[in-house]
């Protein structure tokens, strides 16, 4: 695989400028809010970032498959045999991650001058999203590992900061907290792998990196560990088992964030990160199988815990872990292109989910539980119509871009692991079903709110409807992007990132190719399930007026799911507790009668020896000069004796 | 080697030169004058002065002697300081007795 190394000054200069403009746009609404006409901030923020996505277009035009350009900016770390440059890497896969994150960026923030209008805190909004925006940019362009981390630190923090966004409610405050320790946890895996990567390979680069490894023999102890510490990374990123805790309650942030940083782009990282290096991953088949285990159970166990949710955002949330999981398994199972294909599509729809759901919450003053809507088809019909077809995308609908890229994982699935295979399929119907869950309790039926609600239900504004139409046509078409071969002559995502993922090819195992025909087969069959379930969630919504019932009222396994599984609780009395427990210890005992009296004594003692010792200055001079003499002499035998 | 190396060994310096610093030790030990501290002072300087003359002229490199200009040069500044400090205090408390000197202390 020769690459082609582009040195156009042009490009050079809009590579740089990309992630800039961000950065201006976050300074100027920073510093000079105070400054700023009300609402300029809003159009200066989704202003730089729509000049990024031209730039991205731009570059996009000008890249092929097998070029790339590298732009080494300043040497930054330089001490003994180490040699980290602060550098910035544009390749396919690169671009179609920046293509997502300013993109999708740019119609959020289009959507959230709309959304925030009344919100006291607009000018810190953007400013917070602009950041956001430049250190995702920054993650996904560095050319190193210490650059990517760089900005997985500075998301992780953005994160932290408009989750906290409503910050006097100390509710949210925990949720941020929450969010920023758990992601510590993963960080600290990532921080290791680094490490081990500098100790065994001298350097941090992705693509001397990917060519040392590629050299070294498959599955080897080092290997293994390297990536396992990666995915721990990815773990608490990307909300996998065991550190998914944090999404769902991330919600508390303002919605166009959810749609943002918890659906589009943050959680996503983990999944660059683990293309980004495929070679490393590949050859470590082990730590494979473990990613395709952890992706298969995070997508079912979140999936179930979908299902009883009553909160429209959080209902969206499990959506997000589930989805995820299933581009970890593409992943686990060495599809990467599928992983990154349905990391773009997810980031469509789910984006278009969580904007939606914010309209219906504008629209009803804050409401998010799902019991309390119904019969919003007439009221909102933009916002109606965008998110039924965003759900069917999500669902698996055919011909809608969730069906080509749900069912390319699955096809890889049914290559090379049936169980895994009927697991995902399985979690996919269950994915339709909460998904129409959700429409028909909001949008069917009669409204089941205070009249007085009701009267004030309005559609949203354009700059909150344009997104959702434009994000609604990405979730229709973005199916484009890879139509499987039985469709179109190749799969156009695949050839275009295969530079980047072609690295892994030798090392993966291949099971047998498809035929056209069990192809068509598997997506009908997937596209079928997902009509019948839409079906079965119609019946039981729509034809029978099934509510949720109260929580009294669960019994059994809709108990467990309604209360996810406990794990919140199980972390609460096994980690939480204990971690308090012994923090009273140390605070009450080992700090008081350890800490403390070494603390106090050495204060003691220093007062105490320069009270006895200052007696010494009798102001004797002759008694000076004798100790002096003294000194003298003693330090000469000492001279003498050694 | 000139004529009065040949005849004077090395070691006759060195033990004058520690006989001069021992006197100056001493002065500056048991006597109570300021003043005569002081010329102990300079005698025990000018014994070191009179070792290092010593050996730059048996070892023939020059750097002994070279230092020892510096050594007058700080010697004179000292004494001047000294001096100064010796008549203020002597305005002052019209003594200069050392041991008068013991207002400064803790």
């Amino acid at each position: 695989m020769s690459e082609h190394l582009l040195n156009d000054p042009t490009l050079i200069f809009l590579g740089l400028l990309i992630p800039l403009l961000p950065l201006v746009g976050f300074l100027i609404n920073g510093l000079l809010s105070k400054f700023l006409p009300r609402g300029s901030a809003g159009w200066i923020g989704s202003g730089v970032v729509l000049a990024s996505f031209i730039c991205v277009v731009f570059i996009f035009k000008s890249v092929g498959p097998t070029d790339m350009i590298h732009i080494d900016l300043f040497n930054w770390i330089a001490v003994s045999g180490i040699d980290i440059s602060f550098g910035i890497h544009i390749d396919p896969l690169t671009i179609i991650m920046m293509l997502v994150v300013t993109g999708v960026g740019f119609l959020i923030h289009l959507y959230s001058i709309g959304y925030m209008h009344d919100d006291e805190g607009f000018n810190r909004f953007f400013t917070y999203l602009n950041l956001f925006i430049f250190f995702m940019l920054l993650l996904v362009m560095g050319s190193n590992y210490l650059v990517m981390f760089i900005g997985w630190e500075g998301v992780g923090l953005c994160s932290y900061l408009l989750i906290g966004f409503w910050f006097k409610n100390e509710a949210y405050n925990d949720a941020a907290q929450k969010a920023f320790v758990m992601n510590r946890i993963g960080d600290l895996g990532f921080l290791l792998g680094m490490f081990f990567i500098l100790f065994n390979f001298g350097t941090l680069e992705f693509n001397i990196v990917q060519k040392l490894a590629s050299g070294l023999t498959p599955d080897s102890t080092i290997l293994i560990t390297i990536t396992l510490l990666l995915f721990v990374g990815a773990i608490g990123k990307s909300a996998q088992l065991p550190l998914y805790t944090w999404l769902p309650d991330a919600m508390a942030g303002p919605t166009p964030v959810s749609a943002l940083i918890h659906a589009a782009t943050m959680v996503t990282a983990g999944v660059y990160m683990i293309v980004r290096s495929n070679v490393l991953f590949a050859m470590a088949p082990a730590t494979m199988t473990i990613i395709l285990f952890i992706g298969v159970t995070t997508s079912v166990f979140a999936a179930f815990i979908g299902l009883k949710q009553n909160d429209i955002k959080k209902i969206l949330a499990y959506s997000t872990v589930s989805q995820l999981g299933l581009m970890f398994a593409a992943l686990g199972l060495g599809a990467f292109s599928s992983g990154i294909f349905h990391l773009v599509t997810h980031a469509f729809f789910k984006a278009l989910l969580f904007l939606g759901a914010g309209s219906v919450i504008h629209a009803l003053h804050g409401e998010q539980d799902v019991r309390n809507m119904g019969g919003l088809r007439k009221l909102i019909p933009i916002t109606f119509i965008t998110m039924l077809i965003a759900s069917l995308a999500i669902a698996g609908f055919p011909l809608l871009s969730g069906f080509f890229s749900k069912d390319e994982i699955l096809a890889h699935a049914y290559e090379a692991n049936k169980p895994v295979w009927i697991i995902l399929s399985f979690s996919s119907f269950l994915t339709a079903f909460y998904m129409f869950r959700l429409i028909y309790l909001t949008f069917y039926n009669t409204f089941r709110g205070t009249e007085e609600t009701k009267s004030h239900v309005h559609e949203s504004p354009w700059t909150m409807t344009v997104p959702l139409i434009i994000l609604c046509a990405l979730s229709i078409f973005g199916g484009l992007l890879g139509l499987p071969e039985v469709f179109s002559e190749h799969h156009w995502l695949d050839s275009y990132l295969s530079g980047v993922t072609g690295g892994s090819v030798p090392f993966l195992h291949h099971g047998e190719h498809l035929s056209h025909g069990m192809e068509l087969g598997l997506m009908s069959l997937a596209g079928f399930g997902a009509i019948l379930v839409i079906l079965y969630a119609r019946n039981r919504y729509i034809k029978l007026h099934q509510l949720p019932p109260d929580e009294t009222a669960l019994k059994g396994f809709e108990k467990l799911i309604y209360h996810k599984f406990y794990v919140d609780e199980l972390y609460e009395k096994f980690i939480s507790q204990p971690v308090f427990r012994l923090s009273e210890f140390t605070g009450n005992w080992i700090d008081k009668f350890i800490i403390d009296r070494v603390v106090n004594g050495s204060g003691w003692l220093v007062d105490f020896s320069g009270r006895t010792l200052r007696l010494l200055q009798s102001g004797n001079t002759g008694f000076y000069v004798f100790a002096m003499v003294i000194g003298m002499v003693v330090l000469f035998i000492i001279r003498l004796l050694i | 080697m000139g004529p009065v190396e040949q005849i004077v060994p090395l070691n006759w310096y060195i033990v004058l030169s520690t006989f001069l610093f021992c006197i100056g030790v001493m002065g500056v030990l048991f006597r109570r004058n300021a003043i005569i501290i002081l010329m102990c002072i300079e005698i025990m300087l000018n014994s070191v002065n009179l070792l290092l003359v010593s050996f730059s002229a048996y070892t023939g490199n020059s750097d002994g002697q070279v230092f020892v200009f510096f050594t007058m040069v700080v010697a004179a500044a000292e004494v001047a300081v000294g001096l100064a400090l010796m008549m203020s205090i002597y305005r002052n408390i019209g003594s200069t007795d050392i041991d008068v000197l013991n207002k400064l202390k803790w």
